[in-house]
């Protein structure tokens, strides 16, 4: 946090207790954001800034919501947990309503305990780990993103329903995502029953050469890999495959689906299968939320931001159909209603996780991804 | 046995070896004349890789046939980097030859470090596709599966190069020259031997391997960015040591060794454990001949 917002969420606090005599409500809507706003990582939470401001922006200019403006507070945790749970006592004790964040899972998982104890709601547009809605710990956790594993169930479904997969080899590159993508894949090939793991094994980001991996594609006679992992070694990877004459279907994840994969991989690309977010560029409201970026910033918006767009819009929402900032009320509007966002229309189930957004499946045909219907 | 699989993998083993080797002929080289370990050598190969890449470029716009293409991807890349490597020693460690031991060492470090970010800003840090210099031609069906064209020329190209190598410093005075400075600088210099010039020659074969290592490697995995360096030196140097650094047929059975280690491990229990067993076969070797291979223990001078 940079010492001016410090300052300033010093003297808005101190301004804020002044004025609230206890017989009236407090006069505005507090939407915290929560987020890495510097550090490495910025380039993930700044968006999220930037969506909150395009939306409070254009809802005040409306009258506010329920005739009370929308104030923000600004907090940054740069992605780290120690700071994750300062930001989230810091906004509970300035009065949140809502808060918009946090954005890395690692410093979301810190801040939630604070949140579910304090009843205040928190949607994140990024955190993408899977226990977060699903362990059912934080029943004031909400997220506009798919989590991790919906991405593995995707393409397992697909490897075995659409591609008829009855061997599979099951990759990754070590990494936290790539390996957790491969982790959830084996277990839902496993709990199926329909096909068999023939292999699970990590490749080393950066070696010369995978021929002993892809021997062993060969050896098992696998119909398809399943790999989870970035697009420098897929593409490797899907290369030795086709020059050793392996015809085994490929199936990835959204960091293969990548055009610079398809750039790196030329021909040999041709057929790979990959998740990505579902295509919702056509959407009236997804235009109109990037020219209001365009507009106020002068830049086209970075990633996440059509997603904390929707959880600002959705939070929001929920609070005006509620007609009150009350845990109680909120949640039963975010999860019995549909909401009308950039990223579609959606509604939150019992754990959290948003019902209509997610991926589809791609394919590249002719040098291009195509979203298979 | 399932030896169709044992000698799929000892092909592979085969392919990666020989690159290791390209690139550790040049750490040993280095390290047998001055006692330095050239960090910044990973980087020349990925110099080599990109030149290769920049020629193929511009030779692919006018339609140059893919052989004419190779060999002249590998003749700039390997002139390029000769030239690259002999002003790196001129720059770098010339100046600080009498210093301490570390501050060379040193030296290389921020050369590394140097190169990348060079090539971050002139390039781009992004992975870029290279194209596919050696035509996939076809072998025999049982063949095709297991060792493709790139594979074979790989192999090829590193043995040869490395036969010149050894035959050279055998036979030709110039490497008379560089036994004799390797064995005892001092001792040489009053002999009449220019240690300059034999460093200076070192230095230039080593990267001219490291280039013609840079530009195969980059066709056979078909993409490079400014990290593939520091990866491919770690385990060339590693090579090296387990060779027994100082020595060039340590450099090269080193390699090997390296290569055929890394994939029987990949092929027989996982790829996971890849690096484990190249670096455990490593401190096995530091504990029971930490000279490596072929290394002579270190004889104190007097």
């Amino acid at each position: 946090m940079t010492f001016s917002g410090l300052v300033k969420s010093i003297v808005t606090g101190l301004a804020v207790t002044a004025l609230c005599v206890p017989a009236f409500a407090a006069d505005t809507i507090k939407l915290g954001v929560a987020g890495a706003h510097s550090g490495d990582l910025a380039s993930y939470g700044l968006p999220t800034v930037n969506a909150a401001k395009v939306v409070v922006e254009k809802i005040n200019a409306a009258g506010g919501v329920n005739g009370k403006q929308v104030e923000l507070l600004i907090q940054d945790d740069q992605c780290k947990p120690e700071q994750a749970t300062n930001v989230a006592t810091k906004l509970i004790s300035d009065g949140a309503n809502v808060v918009l964040g946090h954005i890395c899972s690692g410093a979301t998982k810190a801040a939630l305990p604070i949140y579910t104890e304090g009843k205040l709601i928190a949607m994140s547009p990024s955190a993408t780990n899977p226990m977060l809605t699903q362990s059912g710990d934080y029943p004031t956790f909400f997220r506009t993103i798919a989590s991790d594993d919906m991405q593995a169930r995707l393409g397992v479904d697909f490897a075995i329903d659409k591609l008829g997969a009855k061997k599979i080899a099951v990759l990754h590159d070590k990494g936290d995502y790539g390996k957790g993508y491969a982790e959830f894949a084996r277990k839902f090939i496993e709990e199926g029953g329909k096909a068999e793991v023939v292999m699970f094994e990590g490749v080393t980001p950066g070696a010369p050469d995978y021929s002993a991996v892809v021997q062993k594609i060969r050896r098992f006679k696998a119909d398809t890999v399943i790999y989870g992992g970035y697009h420098p070694e897929a593409s490797k990877l899907i290369s030795q495959m086709r020059k050793k004459r392996i015809k085994a279907n490929f199936v990835s994840d959204d960091g293969v689906k990548d055009d610079t994969f398809i750039k790196v991989a030329g021909k040999k690309a041709e057929g790979v299968y990959a998740s990505g977010p579902i295509d919702v560029s056509d959407l009236p409201m997804y235009q109109e939320a990037i020219a209001a970026h365009v507009k106020m910033f002068g830049t086209e918006p970075g990633a996440f931001y059509p997603a904390a767009y929707a959880a600002t819009v959705a939070m929001l929402t929920a609070i005006e159909r509620a007609d009150s900032t009350d845990y109680d009320a909120v949640t039963a509007k975010l999860r019995g209603e549909f909401v009308e966002t950039p990223i579609g229309k959606i509604k939150f189930n019992e754990k959290g996780d948003a019902e209509g957004v997610g991926f589809s499946m791609y394919q590249v045909q002719n040098g291009k991804y195509v979203e298979l219907k | 046995m399932d030896w169709d699989f044992f000698i799929e993998l000892g092909l592979g083993g085969l392919t990666r070896g020989s690159i290791y080797a390209l690139i550790a002929i040049g750490y040993t080289m280095v390290y047998g004349i001055i006692e330095l370990i050239n960090f910044a050598h990973g980087e020349i190969y990925m110099l080599g890789a990109f030149t290769g890449l920049i020629v193929a470029g511009v030779m692919g716009v006018y339609g140059f046939p893919v052989f004419a293409i190779l060999l002249m991807a590998i003749v700039i890349a390997v002139l390029y980097c000769a030239a690259y490597g002999y002003t790196m020693e001129k720059v770098a460690y010339k100046p600080l030859r009498g210093a301490a031991r570390l501050s060379p060492l040193i030296s290389a470090i921020g050369m590394s470090l140097f190169l990348q970010n060079y090539i971050i800003l002139a390039q781009t840090s992004d992975f870029l596709p290279f194209p596919e210099l050696i035509p996939d031609f076809e072998f025999m069906e049982p063949v095709a599966h297991i060792f493709g064209s790139t594979d074979l020329v790989i192999v090829v190209a590193s043995s040869v190069s490395m036969l010149a190598l050894t035959l050279f410093i055998k036979f030709t005075k110039m490497g008379k020259a560089m036994r004799a400075t390797a064995q005892n600088r001092k001792m040489a210099m009053l002999l009449g031997i220019n240690a300059d010039k034999i460093i200076s020659t070192t230095f230039i074969i080593g990267s001219s391997l490291a280039a013609l290592g840079g530009v195969l490697v980059s066709t056979h995995s078909g993409q490079l960015n400014f990290m593939i360096g520091f990866i491919a030196g770690v385990k060339a140097f590693t090579a090296a040591v387990l060779g027994g650094i100082g020595s060039i047929p340590g450099a090269m059975l080193g390699g090997l060794f390296l290569g055929l280690t890394e994939s029987y491990a990949a092929g027989y229990i996982s790829s996971d454990y890849e690096d484990v067993f190249a670096f455990s076969l490593l401190v096995i070797f530091l504990i029971f001949r930490p000279s490596g291979i072929l290394g002579k223990a270190p004889v104190e001078k007097v």
